[in-house]
């Protein structure tokens, strides 16, 4: 065995913080933080034109020459400053998956225009009825000549306020059971009939709810089969769970996911050093407060090795099922944890919020536990991890009907 | 990316080697009838015949990890056999070059163990194995010394049916093997190889508990159903599923840091490992004997073996607390006031 991890991106590193150095706009992360809104247009249109989005994509649909390496590198580092991509998270995912399954006709529109940066794709699966459990979605389309119109709603669109399409999941049959009688449409937000409207999240984050009234739809924007969408939201969880937006490590290195949440503890342990409590003894002294630390590396260290067992089997070829749940049902069920002892390790100044006085490592704890809620929920619930492994791993009789 | 988590054919070849052994010379039974004293002088008798004590001297081609794998598998079996302590003081005495302490440990006609703590008022308490060894090795003040009997002291019953003995310090043969901070070093080294083993060992227990577990709940109804159908008991049983693979693999990282992948992080995380084996074991166990219902309450059902052990053997070391203290002063270097 092997522990060691190395940095595969490493040759590339410095290029990129030299990119990022030259091109990005230091009021990037905060405006992403102050606004909640993950997307940075005009970031998005300069990693398009320099070819970055196209790299490593088939020359007939718009791929550039630029090593993907070097763009994994940029959309790293830019992560690591605090810059998310939501925007092109999902759009990839999309593209990838019309890839697999798309028409060459969708292939050549979406796919080039959106390497090029003028298309952005939303995700709308989840709906105010129906969020694990995906295909019990409602939304409803319906033929109409050679069209079709669709009427619902969609909940965490996430990004829908800057995208040109949603990638919607839909119901064209009723009477059949849940799973063969939906179908994927790529929706226009420039069509009559779309509304969005935002909402607000504890982590700072502003997603949106989407709302579809009779938006008429060609049929040419159908992705897959009519009743055959089960089988394109298979093909796209895939890249959802690989690095897209759900189950995966957060951005860096694979593998290298303990060391960086285990950062936060760090900064906590140096703080606790210096920090004192109102009767004047030293935090860091007190033995409850190394123990709780000392769980913190311990349980982070474990998640990164399950992080590691994930990476390891996808990297010699195979497909990461319940190792992946375990990884991610582990790490965030864990986090949430580490947060709150992190908070009660900081005592009465860990409420502070940033811009307050004197708010410990400028309330980067507080900003973790507000954010870190949604961990055991999106790209797959604690609950539902809980089931695939106690289904396909321990072998316990499936308890879900369907 | 350099990670490699697969076994090498030597280690997978051990591996399989012992997990035969010892579901073949220690079945229940055998453990039931090593009660209470934790200790069956036929089944060490053929361990030694394999050579199992000398596998971690130098030049035995057996590394950390390999030695891990067959405390794995003994735990597995509850193997009522000191192979951990034996396998800690060869170790030790092989880098003291002691040979003639050594050479009647590897040919099996001794045990030796390690004392984990200091004597304290003119004896060694509870020594592990020290009911079955005639040699324990000691920091003793600033020395490292060996203490020998002709037979071992009388063992202290126990709920985990370890073969543990007080040693009167008194009553035996001292010599010094080292002394100064190489004596203290050489102690330290010992405890850390004993945390390793000992977590492999518990990873053991955890998995058997966790089959039983699964087992246990697909076979038995209530309500109409298997009691293995309820989420209350699916959802238990993932959670524990989950730590216990994480906690192979924490041992497992532990063995290969010792083993020079991370020399100077060895320590830490044998620590670490011991710590978290030694929780996630004992919860499954928990969990596994509560959803027997009354049956896990009852001796005649195995459950009980498991979690007795799962909590006594990693008590040997003390309060865990002081090792979480451990961990927590090696992971954030203070800068004390």
């Amino acid at each position: 065995m092997d522990f060691s991890v190395e940095d595969e991106l490493a040759g590339h590193r410095e290029q990129a913080t030299a990119w990022i150095a030259a091109n990005a706009d230091p009021v990037w992360a905060s405006t992403q933080k102050a606004t909640g809104c993950y997307h940075t247009p005009a970031l998005h249109v300069l990693l398009a034109q320099q070819g970055f989005y196209a790299a490593g994509w088939p020359r007939e649909y718009g791929g550039s020459d630029v090593s993907p390496d070097l763009a994994r590198a940029i959309l790293q580092e830019l992560a690591r400053i605090g810059v998310k991509h939501d925007g092109w998270s999902t759009t990839s995912l999309v593209l990838n998956t019309l890839l697999d399954v798309g028409t060459e006709e969708q292939k050549r529109t979406y796919i080039t225009a959106g390497l090029r940066g003028e298309v952005i794709i939303a995700l709308g699966y989840t709906e105010p009825g129906s969020g694990s459990d995906v295909a019990a979605a409602q939304a409803r389309a319906v033929r109409s000549g050679a069209d079709w119109v669709i009427n619902g709603q969609k909940m965490f669109t996430s990004t829908a306020d800057q995208a040109t399409h949603i990638f919607m999941l839909t119901r064209t049959n009723a009477g059949v059971p849940k799973h063969k009688g939906l179908t994927l449409f790529l929706v226009p937000t420039s069509s009559a009939g779309f509304e969005w409207a935002p909402v607000h999240t504890l982590g700072g984050q502003i997603t949106t709810a989407t709302f579809y009234t009779d938006v008429r739809i060609p049929d040419a924007a159908r992705v897959g089969d009519v009743d055959g969408g089960w089988n394109v939201m298979r093909a796209a969880l895939v890249y959802e769970r690989g690095g897209g937006v759900g189950a995966r490590p957060p951005s860096g290195t694979s593998g290298n996911v303990g060391s960086q949440r285990a950062e936060l503890a760090r900064q906590v342990a140096s703080w606790s050093q210096a920090a004192r409590r109102p009767d004047g003894s030293r935090i860091w002294d007190d033995p409850g407060v190394q123990e709780r630390l000392a769980r913190i590396a311990i349980e982070s260290e474990v998640y990164k090795l399950l992080w590691m067992r994930s990476s390891w089997i996808a990297a010699a070829g195979g497909s990461p099922g319940t190792e992946g749940s375990a990884a991610k049902l582990y790490m965030t069920e864990r986090e949430q944890r580490h947060h709150w002892d992190l908070l009660d390790i900081l005592g009465a100044e860990a409420v502070l919020s940033k811009g307050a006085h004197d708010a410990p490592i400028h309330a980067a704890v507080e900003e973790a536990f507000r954010y870190g809620v949604v961990g055991t929920v999106y790209g797959g619930s604690s609950e539902i991890m809980r089931e695939i492994i106690a289904e396909r791993q321990l072998g316990l009789p499936r308890v879900r009907n369907s | 990316m350099a990670v490699d988590l697969s076994l090498s054919d030597e280690q997978a070849a051990v591996q399989q080697a012992f997990a035969e052994f010892f579901a073949r010379e220690s079945p229940i039974r055998v453990v039931r009838e090593a009660e209470p004293v934790g200790f069956s002088p036929d089944l060490w008798k053929r361990l030694a015949d394999l050579g199992a004590s000398a596998m971690g001297l130098p030049g035995s081609g057996a590394d950390s990890l390999t030695l891990c794998l067959v405390a794995e598998e003994l735990g597995r079996r509850l193997a009522p056999v000191p192979l951990i302590e034996a396998l800690v003081a060869v170790d030790l005495l092989a880098s003291l070059d002691a040979a003639s302490l050594l050479r009647p440990l590897t040919e099996g006609a001794d045990i030796a163990t390690l004392a984990l703590d200091s004597p304290y008022a003119g004896r060694l308490r509870l020594v592990p194995a020290g009911a079955v060894a005639r040699t324990v090795l000691a920091l003793d003040g600033s020395d490292l010394v060996s203490l020998q009997r002709t037979a071992p002291p009388g063992h202290e019953p126990n709920f985990g049916c370890s073969p543990l003995a007080d040693w009167p310090l008194a009553d035996a043969r001292l010599s010094t093997l080292a002394s100064g901070p190489r004596a203290a070093d050489l102690h330290q080294a010992g405890r850390a190889l004993w945390k390793l083993l000992m977590s492999a060992a518990l990873n053991g227990i955890q998995a058997s508990a966790l089959e039983i577990a699964v087992a246990y709940v697909k076979s038995r109804e209530a309500f109409g159903r298997q009691i293995g159908w309820f989420q209350a008991v699916q959802h238990r049983l993932a959670d524990v599923a989950v730590a216990g693979d994480g906690a192979r693999y924490l041992t497992y990282e532990a063995a290969w840091a010792r083993d020079g992948g991370a020399a100077a992080d060895a320590d830490r995380l044998a620590s670490m490992a011991f710590l978290f084996s030694a929780e996630t074991s004992f919860f499954t166990c928990r969990e596994a004997l509560q959803f027997h219902g009354g049956y896990g309450y009852a001796l005649e059902y195995d459950i009980q073996l498991y979690f007795r052990r799962a909590k006594a053997w990693p008590l040997a070391l003390g309060d865990p607390r002081s090792e979480l203290l451990r961990v927590a002063k090696l992971t954030y270097p203070a800068q004390e006031s």
